[in-house]
């Protein structure tokens, strides 16, 4: 047994932080908020070629063969510095859903794209219902010859503008565990209609996508039709690793403001770090930091050796971590007190963003409830 | 990062499940919890002296002190399938995982030929004499005075919350020699006491669940021979500091495993019950299990560090705490689940199944071992840097 990582993942890790501290400094981070687009596509492609984009993906879909593991340790890296980029829809979401399909040319470009970095992909799967399972995929697609017809909308897309491919879920029989179909539909194709919708994080894009009579190859489908979400789940496992990875991140660089603020500010005379008010809540953040990457260091390593646990590792990281940012978050504005709550401050950057990666892939309460479920209780 | 254990940890692992499903067997299947009487105590004895016999006991301690020479991760495995087997607990749990490592850090020669032995082998038990009636997370403020006269020290002060120590033979005594020393951790020098000598005296102590798990002890002018002194005169506190860094990082191990197997017994309980459709009960439990499984990983790190070489990291401290909001929290939870069949006495005997004896005694989990609040100091402090509260 050895929980800890290897010489070329803290590598990995120190190159990340590096760059991302020249490149991706929360001043960066606001001017990008401020941008129509809201990230730039030089950084991404920067991201590219120190091999980021290639990480998960095995040699011969034109990745670097590593895994979740070494992903983790650039995820949290990008949690830290509170990132905006479309990187974690297009790897992590995407480009895990489209590795858990079956081999096929369709498989084989996108992947060719995504891990290669020259193009951006999201998956569009949220419906006004806000349900993350099969159940919550209305959206039908009608088959029509050799095509399929979609009509409607899908909300809450994640970085629908900066992707060159939507993968849609759309419902094609009807039924609550699957009978869901993946399309692969162009962003610019006919009918499709992006519109922005602004984020509370505003480190993140989310968007309204509608679909007027859009036709889909049959080609377009990724996986089997009918069988769609059975795919997306294990793209999903994969992206609550990830999506962990980055809160992680985004609350151990909470913690470590405070801890600095209250080493260095003063009131009645010492530093508030003297206060046991102040050192308590600091400590209980270091509790939460580091059993959250306990748990999602653990899931990133069994989704990688396939274990059976997998899943269960995965939601078990998911709620914790999505807890745990909130609260430490949280707790960095207090500790910091008034500056905190201002604009100015970058504590509001780490709080919202550990809400948009709390809610996003479900909340605590949904992942506890599939513990449960998953240890047949 | 591999979680998997190697073909000879395997080995090592299978042979042990072999070796318990003919060993732990009879009486050794009948005692858990608590102390227990003299009975129990004596069943203790003989179940940590067949573990002995075999090979099971200081696994990851130096062959040349009748350790097995093994590494951390065997005697990781050993705790683990000890617990996941429900065997009852070693007599000796001071002497192994406090007064050992703190001899073999601090003894001289002679020293440890003595004592490690009969201590492996549960013929001599030991007790800690640390904390007193005005001296607990303040533990440097102690008062029990050691006087050196001749060869001798002269003893004489009281010690509260010591575990076994009605049935220990050897007391680990932090005494104060010197009131006047510049810092009050100069001061302290630490003793090893037969607890057979004149002048001992040990009362138990009753706790609110009604048992005494634990004594008193009163020293009046015990002669303790010079040659018992542990460490330097003046010297203790760096001594102590080896027995509590051990007492955390031991408890850290076995708590886990312990509070694993309480939670199971706990969602059986919720199935037997056919309360699984309470979707608060729900969250609950998964929420226990989940910070349960922090606590399993997070020792993983710590020891993954330990076996790399490196210091200890916060783990240990850290888990401490956890587990003792977890355990009280697991026990609030079952005593819901119980109901009105939680209102009833000790139930360790009755269907209750020994809830509401657990749930009185989850409230000293956040005390014993290092308060919750002395602990929160420690992160604070030692490893997040910030400076002292005091």
């Amino acid at each position: 047994m050895d929980f800890a990582f290897n010489d070329e993942q803290e590598l990995l890790r120190s190159q990340a932080h590096d760059y991302l501290d020249r490149v991706c400094p929360t001043r960066r981070v606001r001017e990008l908020m401020e941008t129509e687009a809201g990230w730039n596509a030089a950084m991404y492609g920067e991201m590219a070629e120190l091999g980021w984009t290639a990480i998960p993906f095995a040699e011969e879909d034109a990745g670097l063969g590593l895994g979740m593991v070494d992903m983790t340790v650039v995820l949290e890296e990008l949690g830290r510095h509170v990132t905006p980029s479309p990187f974690h829809s297009t790897v992590c979401f995407a480009g895990m859903t489209v590795r858990a399909s079956g081999d096929s040319p369709l498989r084989r470009e996108l992947l060719a794209g995504i891990a290669g970095g020259s193009r951006r992909a999201t998956v569009a799967l949220l419906e006004a219902s806000g349900r993350w399972d099969a159940s919550g995929v209305q959206l039908r697609a009608e088959r029509k010859g050799d095509a399929y017809l979609l009509s409607g909308e899908k909300l809450y897309v994640p970085d629908a503008q900066a992707a060159d491919w939507m993968i849609v879920a759309a419902r094609t029989e009807d039924g609550t565990h699957d009978g869901v179909t993946l399309l692969v539909v162009d962003r610019s194709a006919p009918g499709v209609e992006v519109t922005p919708v602004p984020a509370m994080d505003q480190t993140q894009r989310l968007h309204r996508v509608g679909f007027d009579h859009v036709e889909v190859d049959a080609a377009a489908v990724l996986g089997s039709p009918g069988h769609g979400f059975s795919v997306l789940r294990r793209g999903l496992d994969a992206a609550l690793v990830a999506i962990s990875a980055e809160l992680c991140g985004v609350a151990e660089r909470a913690m470590e403001m405070s801890v600095d603020y209250a080493k260095t500010r003063r009131q009645f005379g010492r530093p508030i770090g003297t206060y046991q008010a102040v050192s308590h809540k600091c400590a209980d953040m270091l509790i939460q930091v580091e059993s959250a990457k306990s748990l999602t260091y653990h899931a990133a390593w069994a989704h990688d050796a396939g274990v059976p646990e997998a899943p269960l590792a995965a939601s078990m990281a998911k709620a914790y971590a999505s807890d745990a940012a909130r609260n430490v978050t949280a707790l960095a504005i207090q500790v910091h007190g008034g500056i905190g709550f201002t604009w100015e401050h970058d504590a509001h950057l780490y709080f919202k963003r550990a809400k948009w990666g709390e809610l996003t892939y479900g909340d605590a309460r949904l992942h506890r409830e599939r513990v449960a479920q998953l240890l047949e209780l | 990062m591999d979680f998997a254990l190697t073909p000879d940890q395997e080995a090592f692992r299978d042979e042990l499940r072999t070796w318990l499903s003919e060993n732990l067997t009879g009486e050794f299947r009948s005692l858990r919890g608590g102390v227990g009487g003299p009975e129990a105590v004596a069943g203790r004895r003989r179940w940590q002296r067949r573990l002995h016999e075999a090979g099971y006991i200081g696994v990851s301690w130096p062959r040349e002190y009748g350790g097995r020479g093994a590494s951390l991760m065997e005697e990781m495995i050993v705790n683990a399938e000890l617990a996941t087997a429900r065997a009852p607990e070693t007599i000796n749990v001071i002497g192994l995982y406090m007064a050992g490592p703190t001899i073999i850090a601090h003894g001289t020669p002679a020293q440890k030929t003595r004592y490690l032995a009969p201590l492996l082998s549960a013929d001599e038990i030991w007790c800690q004499g640390f904390s007193e009636p005005n001296s607990g997370s303040d533990l440097a403020s102690l008062r029990t005075r050691a006087e050196l006269v001749g060869d001798e020290f002269l003893v004489n002060g009281q010690k509260v919350w010591t575990t076994v120590g009605h049935v220990a033979k050897w007391c680990l005594l932090l005494t104060r020699t010197e009131s006047d020393a510049e810092s009050r951790h100069g001061g302290l020098t630490y003793l090893i006491v037969d607890m057979e000598a004149p002048g001992v005296e040990v009362r138990p102590l009753r706790q609110m669940t009604g048992d005494a798990e634990f004594n008193e002890i009163y020293f009046t002018d015990v002669r303790v021979p010079r040659e018992n002194l542990l460490g330097e005169i003046g010297g203790g506190w760096r001594v102590a500091i080896t027995t509590l860094l051990h007492e955390r990082a031991s408890l850290g191990v076995g708590l886990q495993i312990r509070t694993r197997i309480g939670l199971d017994e706990l969602f059986t309980l919720v199935r037997s019950d056919d309360q699984r459709a309470d979707p608060l009960l729900r969250q609950k439990l998964a929420q226990l299990y989940i910070e349960v499984e922090a606590m399993r990983l997070n020792g993983y790190r710590g020891i993954t560090r330990l076996l790399r070489g490196e210091a200890p990291g916060p783990e240990g401290s850290i888990n401490k705490l956890m587990w003792s909001e977890v355990n009280q929290r697991l026990t609030e939870t079952a005593m819901e689940v119980l109901g009105p069949r939680a209102l009833l006495a000790d139930d360790r005997a009755s269907a209750g199944g020994g809830w509401s004896y657990a749930f009185l005694r989850a409230r000293a989990n956040s005390i014993e071992g290092g308060t919750s609040e002395v602990l929160r100091n420690i992160l604070a402090e030692r490893v997040l840097g910030l400076p002292k509260s005091r």
